[in-house]
């Protein structure tokens, strides 16, 4: 059968999965619309929180960006799964004590105050709209490269089947499609990297295979040959980073704490029936995650040696054909400087920007170029985001392994969006409407209110998918420095300090939520050109400051405490009982 | 929790362990991830391990590894601890 027949049974049978679970598990109470009743086991929460945390940038981007650039790409495995840690540690038990719907929920009771509540809202609001018009634009992606949709119908499709078990299932159906997604994510993960494995080392186990011996009889390890390979082509050694230590430090800890005060992974910890559910559940997630995240570094070496072998000094005419293929959509390309006929990989960008095509073919066939050539010897341009789509292409997998790969990139885009649009939308009908502008609205009412907030909030996510602002890239920075900088600070210190009060919190989160921005926009929009270390405050990146940040906002909660207060004997006593796993109750109707 | 005196003494000291057993194992959780996989990364690449550099495994595998059994740990000893101080949310 041919591939693409593959890849529309596969992604309409798993799509039809999805809703089936949907229909199966519709919410009838605002408990379970928020928060799936509360009676979730810690194994299917694990794996909902597995698959709601590992996104299309997870699943189709991370080994690519690991594969180019080698040590450095370590602080996206520490920084997205250490978090986990802290998460476990330091918030999951006592949010799941205190046992109310939404991050916001906490940061105003603790707080006593709906000014403190709305700040958080807005935090989680900013965060979560940037994270989820990536998700889109992947499931645009996917649709058109492997389907042959428009980018604008694979949204659309996206968008209705986020629609349909996001607005009819709320949280519950949201977790149970959420295992689903990971099943199949997870799957489609594994089946090429162990091919791949299998292929270079002889080796099932990819995490295995990543230290073993090349078998083309050099007698060099994966690693060693990688090192070796990328020197002679006039590369840094795959091993060694080229970031400064204290940038790959303060990005590593940024994404760590940024993924511990991200509100959709958090609020997952909700769903389980007690404390000790919770930290065992953040267990199993991690563990979940892990398989992913320790089989991405595989993948990426692995790419990264197939990739040379098959292009470099290899005549244009006798290339692969994977590699006419993503050509013609554009992700990658050949510029023939020295005139060979053949592509010459190096270092450096071939020519200034992602490649504009003339109509015209060039003398050997290829595709032609027009952006502005730069004067190195590397003729090739490639999008990082291919080698995770393509490989099983590249490494001639059968047919149903590429289309396992187009379900598994919709699966990871799908259940990342969808919790995404859950917390929005319970932090719009439960924050902003039942407990600040629209007091005593009835259950019914709140419910109908989280649909609709749900739905609206799905239109414009597909619009950003569509119409995706020039900077979303570039904005992932802003996601995890400001849940780092704003929200984590807040909460970890409403559960381990008493004496922190309001004024702290609130000037400590718009401290840092506020220097965090201004440093990112500063260096990303305001003087792209001065965003190198010569610039930086300490050397450390946009990407890394959220570390920065969070520090501030401790120091400031901590001083302002300091002048201001007391906090109200209800609200110590308060952190008193969320300090203690007994008398859990489920989430109730308030 | 009661106003009763013991059960106050108790809880600060079901805290307290808490404290502690969390101290212990954020130090590790970074020792591991920024000391083996960045700050030492280094020297500890000079060490072979398995076809890998030391400190590249630590930083690509072998943090994410512990990450794991930490917090398993945790779990499981707080478990543990609740059921010592009898705060455990089993009991209704």
């Amino acid at each position: 059968m041919e591939v693409q027949t593959l890849t529309y049974i596969f992604v309409t049978g798993s799509f039809g999965l999805y809703i089936g679970i949907a229909i199966w598990s519709r919410a009838a109470s605002t408990d379970e619309f928020y928060v799936a009743g509360g009676g979730v086991h810690p194994i299917a929460n694990g794996m909902a929180t597995a698959a709601d945390w590992m996104s299309a940038a997870s699943f189709i981007s991370m080994a690519g960006i690991i594969a180019f650039m080698g040590y450095d790409g370590t602080v996206y495995l520490m920084g997205w799964t250490g978090g986990y840690v802290l998460l476990a540690l330091l918030l999951a038990p006592y949010l799941r004590k205190f046992g109310e719907f939404t991050v916001p929920d906490f940061i105003g009771a603790r707080y006593y105050s709906n000014g403190a509540r709305v700040v958080a809202v807005i935090c989680l609001i900013v965060v979560s709209f940037t994270y989820v018009a990536g998700q889109m634009r992947g499931v645009g992606i996917v649709f058109s490269q492997f389907l042959n949709v428009p980018i604008l119908w694979g949204v659309i499709i996206g968008m209705a089947v986020v629609f349909f078990y996001a607005v009819l299932g709320g949280m519950k159906g949201i977790t149970y499609t959420q295992v689903a997604q990971y099943c199949v994510l997870i799957f489609a993960y594994l089946v090429p990297a162990i091919f791949i494995s299998l292929l270079i080392t002889d080796i099932p186990i990819p995490q295995f295979g990543l230290g073993a011996e090349v078998n083309d009889g050099s007698g060099l390890t994966v690693l060693e040959k990688l090192d070796r390979t990328l020197v002679e082509l006039g590369f840094g050694p795959y091993t060694d980073g080229s970031k400064d230590m204290i940038d790959v430090f303060a990005i590593t800890l940024a994404l760590m704490i940024g993924t511990a005060g991200l509100p959709h992974v958090i609020v997952r910890f909700f769903t389980v029936p007690s404390v000790s559910d919770a930290r065992l559940s953040a267990g199993y997630a991690l563990f979940f995650i892990a398989l992913l995240y320790t089989t991405a570094p595989a993948v990426g070496a692995f790419a990264r040696l197939n990739f040379i072998d098959t292009i470099h000094d290899t005549a244009y005419q006798e290339v692969d054909p994977w590699f006419k293929r993503w050509e013609d959509i554009g992700l990658v390309s050949w510029v023939d400087k020295n005139g060979d006929g053949k592509i010459q990989y190096a270092p450096g960008a071939a020519f200034i920007g992602s490649p504009s095509f003339d109509d015209d073919r060039g003398p050997r066939g290829e595709r032609v170029v027009i952006n502005e050539r730069n004067d190195n010897t590397n003729e090739v341009y490639v999008d990082r985001d291919i080698m995770v789509l393509a490989n099983p292409e590249i490494a001639a997998l059968p047919g149903w392994v590429i289309a396992l790969v187009a379900a598994g990139g919709l699966a990871a885009a799908l259940s990342t969006a969808a919790g995404l649009l859950l917390v929005i939308s319970a932090s719009v009908s439960h924050d902003l409407l039942k407990k600040t502008l629209a007091r005593g609205i009835s259950e019914r009412e709140e419910l109908f209110y989280a649909r609709i907030a749900a739905a609206t909030a799905i239109v414009i996510a597909g619009y950003l998918g569509i119409n995706p602002p020039g900077f979303v890239a570039q904005v992932v920075a802003f996601a995890f420095g400001l849940a780092a900088a704003s929200l984590f600070p807040a909460i970890l210190l409403g559960i381990f300090s008493k004496s922190t009060t309001k004024e702290g919190a609130i000037s400590g989160m718009l401290v840092g939520l506020v220097g965090t921005f201004c440093y990112i926009a500063y260096f990303k929009f305001v003087a792209p050109e001065s965003n190198n270390a010569d610039h930086w405050w300490f050397g450390i990146s946009p990407e890394g400051i959220g570390a920065v940040g969070a520090a501030l906002n401790f120091a400031t909660a901590l001083i302002v405490s300091r002048f201001s207060g007391p906090v109200p004997a209800s609200v110590t006593a308060m952190v008193d009982t969320i300090r203690i796993p007994a008398g859990v109750e489920k989430p109730h109707d308030h | 929790m009661t106003d009763d005196d013991n059960d106050g003494g108790r809880a600060k000291a079901y805290w307290r362990s808490n404290i502690r057993l969390m101290s212990v194992l954020l130090v590790i959780w970074f020792t591991v991830s920024f000391g083996f996989g960045i700050l030492l990364v280094e020297p500890l690449n000079r060490i072979p391990f398995f076809g890998f550099k030391t400190g590249f495994w630590w930083a690509q595998q072998g943090s994410i590894y512990v990450f794991i059994i930490l917090i398993f740990v945790y779990a499981r000893l707080m478990k543990r601890l609740d059921r010592k101080y009898g705060v455990d949310d089993d009991e209704a």
